[in-house]
């Protein structure tokens, strides 16, 4: 179906070559993988398959692309509309329309569809996509895996045969990912759909994937089986991780072909012959002093409740995690610890002289609490990394190299001429957190820090956050990401429709929650194992 | 349609009754029609630039304008200008006169804002767009998309400003601004770009295939028919030209660009969904429209006196009855109009049967 030929593309300016040399073909009907480091080229593939690269984005692109026996050398992307949905990253930038309904027909209206036909398919593709009950919505006020799903129907009413997905699940809560997925799943295998998609977070696909295809750091492509691709590959969802520890064969995949295959092992388990275990992420020393008290805070919009009464502590050397649904108020919590909002009732007291807060002078706030926002790009100015640290070490009255110097302590050997906006985004959040913490606040408040990281980012970050709670410093995460949050915190909070659900250990809150429980939790139900590490070093030395 | 014609009207004339009755008229329709929308909240802001205009259109006439009539209100001081500017005249006496000439003129300008404002609070602009010959269709995506980026632009001001806060600088002043203004744009164009891509691989701007020539004549009678609809609609609209060689250059001014919009719409392959009906009803509002047109002319052919207020001597204008007829007929819409397509959730909202809004819940992350 779609067929690359010893493809290289170059982008002008680049040094080298952003895919290598890629020979590739996937069948009609495949539901196959796309995995890689960030920033290794997976987008350039993606849109090579609809001819966006090279003819929107301009760059060589050698060799031959072929999608469903048509040529993208002499078809551009609007010529392929008919047999190849694109769905771009964010679904809100590719929207044209403003309702629902209206961006379905959209694509077909391009293409010139008899309108009796249009408003079949409309019909056919609400049902499939269970659309149907938001059909009127305005776009805006869709939830984040609704809008997904309409991103998706708005490309499939054109009937292509091909489905192209950029990281599909990577903004949304666990919840509102099962919902995308089981989508996409119902499509291969009730349409014969091939779908070609990329995801950071494998865990939650590998397992509905026929094939995986592996870009290497260079631009060249492995691809084959999943479990032979991930035997080898550099990133990997814990299952697996715990499969190659364990040197189960064949590769687990999911919980389900991991538990089948730990069963004996599990059964000759008992967890008093561990001489260490449990969690091992705990913070270093005991939480000591109170550095925020957010006394039964409210926080309303209009009508409309974001937060609702929320009481916590937080102490120095904590890591807390806060869950929860998009839209269940975690981003307003945030943004109310740091002044951004006004607490309509409640008293927010934060940093190590308990102040309010709300109204600070922001150079007088940066002592106090840090938060790194969602878009963490927006805090960076400059043109060089360099003076962007400068200008730090001056916002916070610090010592000229203060900022750099956290930053090689975060990300070391980052060159400082280089454009913030040409960062990966491991560096770039890395850099955000040395502007951040130039000030050295107590408080240091996350909003989805881990979007965009692949694992080996992300255990680079896990072991930054635990560095700065030994440190002394006390962290605060919003967060969907259930791994990351097994392997770094030590107190999870969940909180629903404004309010706390659960506040405690990580261990309690987590485990025991099917939506929030991370996979190695799942396999070693009902033992209280969190991570990878953990539970392998148990299962090796608490086994006879 | 209906908002040009009471538009039109507007224009002609200077009389503030005839005025005051198009804008109750107006505000009515508004107020009877109005979709529960976002789009639908600009009719006030509408209101609130024309006010401004008239105080703008006052503060010039006071400082700048030259006296009409006797009935002296205040006097104050003459700035003395150099000679080359002898021709304006700084401060000196007000008269009453004048300052009831410049509001009633400054109130016709403010009229025919509030009748954009009423077209754009009753219609979406993307219903606006599937109601575009298709020749000009893709014009029409490059303004609705314009549109819709410019609340984004605000939404995503309001970021980096967050953003700055918490970097600890101010946003206070020209510096702040600037700081914040460079994000915002980039992100602007970040966006575009993404859009334009999204759009591309979607199929927009695929187009037949149609011969040079005819190409060429379409770009050439669709411009030709442009201008020529300006030229006419100058003549028709500024009483100061005659009425005679207005006419006839907007008419053939509108057949030309509607031959060069159907011949360009020929290439354009593209289909409608559900493309809105043109029945009875909306037939019944334009013509509502023109009748107060219509009304407003015939009374000025038969009185032109009637259309403008008379400063001096000072008088209460009289209203001429064709006119106020034809206005009333406008009123008809606020009955007539053809309902909206209501969304399912405003319809359940309005029946009362389900008391919390669901569309918060969104904007709150």
């Amino acid at each position: 179906m779609i067929t690359f030929e010893d493809v290289t593309v170059t982008y002008t300016d680049a040094p080298s070559p952003s895919l290598r040399n890629v020979n590739l073909e996937i069948q009609e009907g495949e539901l196959a993988l796309l995995v890689g480091r960030t920033g290794s080229g997976k987008s350039t593939l993606l849109r090579s398959i609809n001819g966006l690269v090279p003819h929107f984005t301009g760059g060589l692109l050698e060799g031959r692309v072929t999608v469903a026996g048509r040529d993208t050398r002499t078809n551009p992307p609007r010529e392929l509309a008919d047999v190849v949905g694109m769905v771009p990253q964010d679904p809100m930038s590719g929207f044209v329309t403003d309702t629902v309904e209206e961006e379905l027909a959209y694509g077909m209206e391009a293409l010139g569809i008899h309108p009796q036909t249009m408003r079949r398919r409309v019909e056919d593709t609400l049902d499939l996509l269970g659309l149907a009950e938001i059909r009127d919505r305005p776009l805006l006020s869709l939830s984040g895996g609704q809008r997904q799903r309409t991103a998706i129907g708005s490309v499939l009413t054109t009937n292509p045969s091909v489905l192209v997905l950029d990281e599909p699940t990577s903004a949304l809560d666990p919840g509102a990912a099962e919902e995308v997925l089981a989508a996409i799943q119902r499509l291969v295998f009730d349409l014969g759909l091939t779908v070609l998609m990329a995801e950071h977070r494998l865990e939650r696909v590998v397992q509905y994937a026929d094939r995986v295809v592996a870009i290497e750091t260079d631009g060249s492509v492995v691809h084959g089986e999943p479990a032979e691709v991930l035997a080898s590959a550099p990133v990997a969802p814990p299952v697996i991780e715990f499969g190659r520890r364990l040197g189960l064969s064949p590769l687990p995949l999911s919980v389900r072909d991991a538990r089948r295959e730990t069963a004996t092992l599990r059964r000759d388990f008992h967890p008093n012959n561990v001489v260490t275990g449990g969690i091992e992420t705990t913070a270093a020393q005991e939480p000591t002093d109170l550095v925020a008290d957010i006394d039964h805070v409210s926080v309303t919009y209009g009508n409309f409740v974001a937060v609702n009464d929320i009481a916590l502590h937080l102490r120095r050397g904590e890591i807390v995690a806060l869950m929860g649904r998009n839209g269940s108020g975690k981003s307003t919590l945030l943004n109310t610890m740091v002044g951004l909002r006004k607490a309509s009732l409640g008293r927010v007291q934060i940093g190590a002289t308990l102040a309010n807060p709300y109204g600070m002078e922001g150079g007088e706030l940066l002592k106090h609490v840090g938060l790194v926002p969602q878009e963490a790009g927006d805090m960076l100015y400059a043109q060089t990394v360099t003076g962007e640290c400068a200008a730090a070490d001056r916002d916070a009255n610090a010592e000229p190299g203060t900022a750099r110097a956290l930053l090689d302590q975060f990300a070391p050997g980052i060159n400082g001429e280089t454009h913030p906006r040409d960062l990966s985004e491991g560096q770039r959040l890395s850099l955000v957190l040395a502007v951040v913490l130039a000030a050295k606040p107590p408080v240091l408040l996350l909003d989805e820090p881990t979007r965009g990281l692949d694992y080996p980012g992300k255990r680079n970050f896990t072991r930054v956050l635990q560095e700065l709670a030994n440190d002394g410093h006390c962290i605060m995460l919003a967060t969907h990401d259930v791994e990351l949050v097994a392997a770094t915190v030590s107190r999870v909070i969940i909180i629903a429709d404004g309010e706390v659900v659960a506040d405690g250990p990580t261990k309690d809150v987590v485990a025991s929650s099917p939506m929030f429980a991370p996979q190695i939790s799942k396999v070693m139900r009902p033992f209280p194992f969190l991570t990878v590490d953990a539970a392998v070093a148990a299962l090796q030395s608490g086994t006879p | 349609m209906w908002a040009i014609g009471l538009a039109v009207a507007a224009s002609r004339t200077t009389n503030p009754l005839i005025l005051g009755l198009i804008l109750a008229v107006a505000a009515l329709v508004v107020a009877a029609r109005k979709p529960d929308a976002p789009w639908s909240r600009s009719f006030s802001v509408f209101l609130k630039l024309g006010l401004f205009v008239i105080a703008i259109r006052l503060v010039f006439q006071v400082v700048l304008g030259s006296p009409i009539g006797d009935h002296v209100f205040v006097t104050l001081p003459v700035v003395p200008l150099p000679e080359w500017m002898a021709s304006l005249r700084l401060g000196g006496e007000i008269t009453w006169e004048s300052i009831i000439f410049a509001a009633c003129d400054g109130l016709r300008l403010a009229v025919l804002l509030a009748c954009v404002g009423a077209a754009n609070s009753l219609a979406s602009p993307s219903r606006l767009l599937k109601s575009m010959p298709p020749a000009l269709y893709e014009v029409g995506v490059a303004v609705v998309v314009a549109m819709t980026f410019a609340p984004q632009l605000v939404t995503d001001l309001g970021r980096v400003r967050e953003a700055r806060r918490l970097r600890g600088r101010s946003n206070k002043g020209l510096r702040g601004a600037a700081g914040a203004a460079l994000p915002v744009l980039e992100g602007a164009l970040d966006r575009a770009v993404t859009l334009a891509a999204a759009m591309d691989s979607r199929g927009y701007g695929r187009t037949g295939q149609l011969p040079a020539r005819v190409r060429h004549l379409t770009v050439a009678l669709v411009l030709g028919g442009l201008l020529g609809v300006c030229i006419g609609l100058y003549g028709v609209l500024s009483a100061n030209a005659a009425v005679v060689t207005g006419a006839p250059l907007l008419l053939l001014g509108v057949i030309a660009a509607c031959v060069g919009l159907w011949l360009g719409g020929r290439r354009s392959i593209r289909t409608r969904y559900r493309s809105d009906p043109w029945a009875r009803p909306e037939w019944l509002v334009s013509a509502a429209g023109i009748a107060a047109t219509v009304g407003v002319m015939i009374a000025g052919v038969v009185n032109p006196v009637s259309l403008t207020i008379s400063v001096v001597p000072l008088e209460w204008p009289a209203l001429p009855p064709i006119a106020l007829l034809g206005i009333l007929l406008a009123a008809l819409p606020a009955v007539v109009a053809p309902p909206l397509p209501m969304p399912a959730a405003i319809r359940r909202r309005s029946g009362g049967l389900t008391g919390v809004p669901q569309t918060a819940v969104g904007a709150s992350s």
